[in-house]
């Protein structure tokens, strides 16, 4: 036994040896948990063809990427809601240098209800869902959404809101777009991973959310896109910016996306909720890497601008399949020239 | 261990050898002992460390307020102190009668076998994962609540203004229920072998005195074994206080003070539990550490609590059994 054990303990170290000797690097970083099943499927196909470079992620949540990019103790972070101007100052102080944004997906929110005897897809106006938030519309006859549900017959019941209690980046996009179509919401709630919400129930994770829905009548809450769709959830059309209904998929958000690209900052710090666009679904996000603008080692330097640079092009491929929406054409080239500024 | 055990097992011709290895021993299991406290000191220096920034801004502000937001940087702990000691509150409640109950049934009336059956699937039951107790209560409990509990409540109860307003199924008493559900196998398991342990001869004298046999249980035995039944009690209890991942599962997330038990409500391990993954900014994050100095404070004084009482109860207790 024990001899077996110790040529097995050589024959580990040799093979250590020699992956140490081809030089294989690691990189790591942390972040988002939404776009988590895309990146590991990135790592994971970008390892296949680069054998030499593993790249490690840990989805740990958004703010916990923020803080251990700029702690400087992972390689590159993500995150579902851009770096405010306070963290990038932060980050600028600590190293000296800046840290760089950069779109990989695009994720979306839709609304999701369960009233009793009503199968019709639901249309919500800006008004309508910022109302129900708010805890001003508090019943489902509400005129502000019969309005835009001609024909359907809606009950005189309660609506019970149901939000998400967990800190999430789904959170975040639901109550950006609040903040953009309700200035009450922005000046009394506001927008982020988790807000003092006015009413409602929270559920921990989408399927919290979820749950509380299929299992509460006149319920009424948000869900991930993704989320809705593998589990084929019922969800309701959005009014957006030009004033016609759509249904959240992925070619709306994707088109969310291209109606702000004209607009695009340099830095990529945008939101597109409520972007125009006649056929853009307005409760879309990016979710964003964020690559610091200087690496020590010029070798993790060229292998994370590698990547990225394959994620913009043919990684994007693999991006329908796992139900996210893969950017439009125009940011993914504005994306590469920025590329140039990691050294 | 191992060294404790050395001088038992070795060779004891040598008395000089035997007092060192006892020596060895005291001083490893000293330290052994120690590093307990260490660790409650060194968990207290850190809470206390890392909740600089809300202390100083909110002082004691933060434990009578109750908004809580991320947003415009203002914390509370009010609402999520309440809900721990409300829900924390109702399974004891429902847990003792029921506990203790079953623990008198087990150790006084049942016979050996079915007692060690049942204790058997009790120990079970101590050892379900509480996340598994939490999909009972989604699954089970919020649906029964809403459909039968909640309504039959109201119309029997509900001029009481405990039980008033609407019922979403999840809420206080639903995390209450499923919070009982999980600590009377404790108070079941400690209480049966307390009572098991109380010596023959205290029943056996009580019968002997013409008592009937439910009156030595009542009367003689569970006086007799009170002390280890409270510690049952406090065990429990503290399981409620810093059970998180069930009553997240069904206390429906929202910090509110209300005297209905129906409505939603939020505990303090819940919402650390919720937030911290996501908390940006250092006075969210350091307040969300302070909560945890919080529970912890609270864990610690009503175990101080528990202690008083313990000691007052039993010095009355031998009182009488003198006279």
């Amino acid at each position: 036994m024990k001899r077996i054990s110790k040529g097995l303990l050589l024959v580990a170290f040799a093979l250590t040896a020699v992956v140490w000797a081809k030089g294989a690097l690691s990189i790591n970083g942390a972040g988002a948990t939404f776009p988590y099943p895309m990146y590991s499927k990135w790592f994971d196909e970008y390892h296949k063809k680069n054998p030499d470079l593993q790249i490690n992620y840990q989805s740990i949540g958004s703010g916990g990427g923020i803080k251990q990019v700029t702690e400087g103790t992972v390689d590159f972070g993500a995150t579902d809601g851009p770096m405010n101007d306070d963290q990038l100052k932060a980050y600028q102080e600590k190293h000296g240098f800046g840290i760089l944004h950069f779109p990989t997906v695009l994720g979306a929110d839709v609304p999701t209800y369960n009233i009793p005897g009503v199968t019709a897809e639901l249309n919500f106006t800006q008004d309508a869902v910022a109302g129900i938030f708010l805890g001003k519309i508090t019943k489902w006859n509400d005129p502000a959404i019969t309005g835009a549900n001609k024909g359907v017959s809606l009950p005189a019941n309660d609506i019970v809101v149901v939000h998400r209690s967990d800190g999430s980046g789904t959170s975040y996009i639901w109550t950006d777009y609040l903040s953009k179509v309700s200035e009450e919401w922005k000046n009394k709630v506001g927008k982020g991973t988790s807000v003092n919400w006015p009413v409602g129930l929270g559920g921990k994770g989408n399927e919290g959310v979820a749950g509380l829905i299929k299992q509460t009548p006149n319920s009424f809450g948000y869900v991930e896109l993704i989320y809705a769709i593998q589990n084929n959830m019922p969800y309701g059309r959005v009014r957006n910016s030009s004033g016609s209904f759509i249904k959240a998929d992925l070619a709306s958000v994707t088109e969310a996306a291209a109606g702000a690209s004209k607009t695009m900052p340099d830095d990529f710090r945008v939101s597109i909720t409520d972007a125009p666009g006649k056929k853009a679904y307005p409760i879309s996000s990016f979710t964003w890497l964020l690559i610091p603008e200087k690496f020590s080692e010029p070798a993790k330097r060229d292998a994370i601008k590698g990547f990225v640079k394959w994620m913009l092009g043919d990684g994007q491929s693999y991006a329908e399949a796992l139900s996210y929406s893969r950017l439009p054409k125009e940011v993914a080239t504005k994306e590469v020239k920025a590329l140039d500024k990691v050294q | 261990m191992a060294p404790s055990a050395g001088p038992v097992s070795g060779s004891r011709s040598l008395l000089s050898r035997l007092r060192e290895g006892d020596e060895i021993a005291r001083i490893i299991t000293f330290l052994f002992a120690a590093s307990v406290v260490l660790i409650t000191l060194l968990l207290v220096y850190d809470l206390w460390q890392d909740s600089v920034l809300p202390r100083h801004k909110f002082g004691f502000h933060f434990f009578v307020t109750s908004v809580w937001d991320p947003i415009f940087d203002q914390f509370g702990a009010l609402p999520f102190i309440y809900g721990t000691l409300v829900t924390a509150g109702v399974s004891l409640l429902l847990a003792v009668p029921l506990g203790l109950g079953a623990a008198i049934f087990l150790a006084e009336l049942a016979p050996a076998r079915v007692s060690d059956t049942l204790e058997f699937f009790i120990d079970l039951l101590a050892a379900v994962p509480s996340v598994i107790y939490g999909l009972l209560g989604v699954f089970i409990v919020v649906p029964l609540m809403r459909e039968y509990i909640q309504p039959g409540l109201k119309k029997t109860l509900g001029f009481l203004p405990l039980f008033s307003g609407p019922g979403y199924g999840v809420g206080f008493l639903t995390a209450g229920i499923v919070l009982a559900i999980m600590v009377i196998p404790y108070i079941i398991s400690v209480s049966r072998e307390v009572l098991l342990s109380v010596p023959r001869d205290q029943r056996e004298a009580a019968l002997g005195l013409g008592a009937t046999r439910w009156e030595s249980t009542w009367r003689v035995v569970v006086p007799f074994a009170r002390t280890g039944i409270m510690g049952s009690i406090f065990l429990a209890l503290a399981r409620a206080l810093g059970e998180t991942m069930a009553v997240t599962m069904v206390i429906g997330n929202t910090p509110t003070i209300s005297a209905s038990l129906f409505s939603p409500g939020y505990s303090i391990a819940a919402v650390i539990a919720n937030e911290f993954t996501e908390a940006t900014g250092d006075l969210y994050l350091q307040s969300l550490i302070e909560l945890g100095l919080v529970l912890f404070l609270l864990t610690f004084i009503l175990n101080g609590l528990a202690r008083i009482l313990i000691i007052v109860t039993s010095q009355r207790g031998s009182g009488v059994g003198h006279a």
